[in-house]
């Protein structure tokens, strides 16, 4: 572990992001409409009470999936990956300083899309604001410790962008949005059981019915920060000094 | 062991192996400290796989390779090698500045040499360009630069000076010379023979072999050839017909 490689890794890629104006806009606008649409979908409706919460932390998942798995895909590609692996930088603070330059940046997207539903849009959440952002930025955090692994088994970007359907989509289809997790078949349920979208899902839940913050929310919490770690974990076992 | 602590790399016996195809096989030769050591040979002969082994890259299936009196790749030799790939490995979506201020910072090297460094390839006037907005022998610079931060003890240095015009090539070559000077050890390919006369020594590969490993001047009055690519041509063909004299005998 070196400090000063994280926070230099860290500043790079945050420069990187600085130069590259439209991902930025993207990155904060797309998850602020597609919440905004589905607030004017189910216009006049609870629904966006009861899944508008749980969609705030899915977006940011998706989003930061996509950008940090084709994000160190370049990195492997065009060699620097290689340079600096000849220099005295550890595999995980290389690692970290993308999660530090994406956790950041997933704070910032996940104020503006949670601000954005909570004071705009007026979403209802029973629980507080804080421990709303605190699970948003979990998730993103999630999706890009997956996308940083992902990243190693994907030798071109068209099969980097193909994981996102391969490794978020089951995950959504599981996590408890479309149909409750306790009203699947024991199969189904066992799988969402190990998929940490399940247990972000849940903790948004909990945030959105309960207004004093539980065990269950923390227990969920500690769960997917145990799976970011995991997959930061193997992401570094991927990154290879040697290779063919 | 006296040799050891003279040579900056000692290849023992390489070989590496890719799929079913051997790339190099049992490759031997030492790199004198302070000297700049050509390593030629026409494209696919194996340069860039000795020089990935070098620096400890490369996968390797037998035999050894020391840098410094290290295992290469090993740890202390991090911030001790510099190492140029072919293609230019630098952030194209970072100014030159920026690029060499992150590699600076990883190498632990001092506030000054990025200054230094865009001096020494010539690219004060792009300090704070994109690099995607650069040419090709631009981006190959900043790359150098990149591997002079920290003032490594080996340079290794794959095709530094391809797509240049003559001038900077020069300049460059002259610049590999005053490093040299002052104890630099250069490894640097070529597939441009021309190139050659500017080694103080000269490895030539071919098929993953060494056909020699010599000064230039020697290599030219052994082969009595005039210039390094007629004597590349001669100790081929001077292979070929050993090969072909050792399967009528046998």
């Amino acid at each position: 572990m070196n400090m000063r490689c994280t926070l230099a890794t860290a500043r790079r890629v945050l420069a990187q992001l600085r130069h590259d104006h439209r991902t930025l806009a993207l990155l904060l606008v797309v998850p602020c409409v597609l919440i905004a649409l589905l607030a004017w979908v189910f216009d006049g409706t609870p629904v966006f009470d009861v899944i508008g919460a749980p969609l705030l932390g899915v977006f940011p998942f998706v989003v930061m999936f996509l950008v940090t798995s084709v994000a160190t895909l370049r990195e492997r590609t065009s060699g620097t990956l290689e340079r600096l692996l000849t220099m005295p930088i550890g595999k995980l603070d290389f690692l970290l300083g993308y999660a530090l330059a994406f956790g950041a940046l997933a704070v910032v997207q996940a104020s503006v899309a949670s601000g954005l539903a909570l004071f705009v849009l007026g979403l209802d959440v029973a629980g507080p604001a804080w421990l709303l952002l605190t699970v948003a930025v979990l998730d993103a955090v999630l999706g890009m410790a997956l996308g940083l692994f992902v990243s190693a088994f994907a030798a071109s970007e068209f099969q980097a962008v193909q994981f996102m359907p391969a490794i978020v989509l089951p995950q959504f289809l599981l996590c408890g949005l479309l149909v409750p997790r306790e009203k699947m078949n024991d199969v189904l349920h066992a799988i969402s059981d190990v998929l940490p979208l399940s247990y972000a899902v849940d903790a948004m839940r909990s945030v959105t019915l309960s207004a004093s913050v539980q065990g269950d929310v923390w227990r969920d919490l500690l769960v997917v920060a145990g799976a970011v770690v995991l997959a930061l974990g193997l992401g570094a076992a991927t990154l290879r000094r040697r290779s063919a | 062991m006296m040799n050891n602590s003279i040579a900056a790399i000692a290849v023992d016996g390489l070989r590496v192996v890719r799929g079913s195809r051997t790339v190099l096989d049992g490759l031997s030769f030492e790199v004198r400290r302070g000297s700049v050591t050509g390593l030629l040979g026409p494209s696919g002969s194996g340069k860039t796989t000795v020089m990935r082994a070098i620096v400890g890259v490369q996968k390797i299936a037998g035999g050894g390779v020391e840098v410094l009196g290290h295992p290469a790749g090993s740890s202390p030799l991090r911030s001790r090698v510099g190492y140029v790939t072919q293609a230019p490995s630098v952030y194209a979506d970072l100014t030159v500045a920026e690029n060499l201020r992150y590699f600076a910072a990883v190498l632990g090297a001092p506030s000054g040499d990025v200054g230094r460094v865009v001096g020494e390839v010539g690219l004060e006037e792009y300090v704070d360009s994109l690099i995607a907005s650069l040419s090709g022998g631009q981006r190959a610079r900043v790359s150098l630069a990149a591997a002079l931060l920290g003032t490594p003890e080996l340079l290794v240095l794959d095709e530094p000076t391809v797509g240049l015009d003559p001038v900077l090539r020069r300049d460059l070559w002259r610049l590999f010379h005053e490093l040299a000077g002052a104890g630099t050890t250069l490894l640097i390919s070529s597939h441009v023979m021309d190139e050659a006369v500017r080694c103080d020594r000269l490895l030539l590969l071919r098929d993953g072999r060494l056909l020699a490993d010599d000064e230039p001047t020697a290599l030219l009055a052994q082969t009595g050839t005039a210039d390094v690519e007629a004597a590349f041509l001669a100790l081929v063909e001077g292979e070929s017909r050993n090969t072909t004299t050792v399967e009528v005998t046998s």
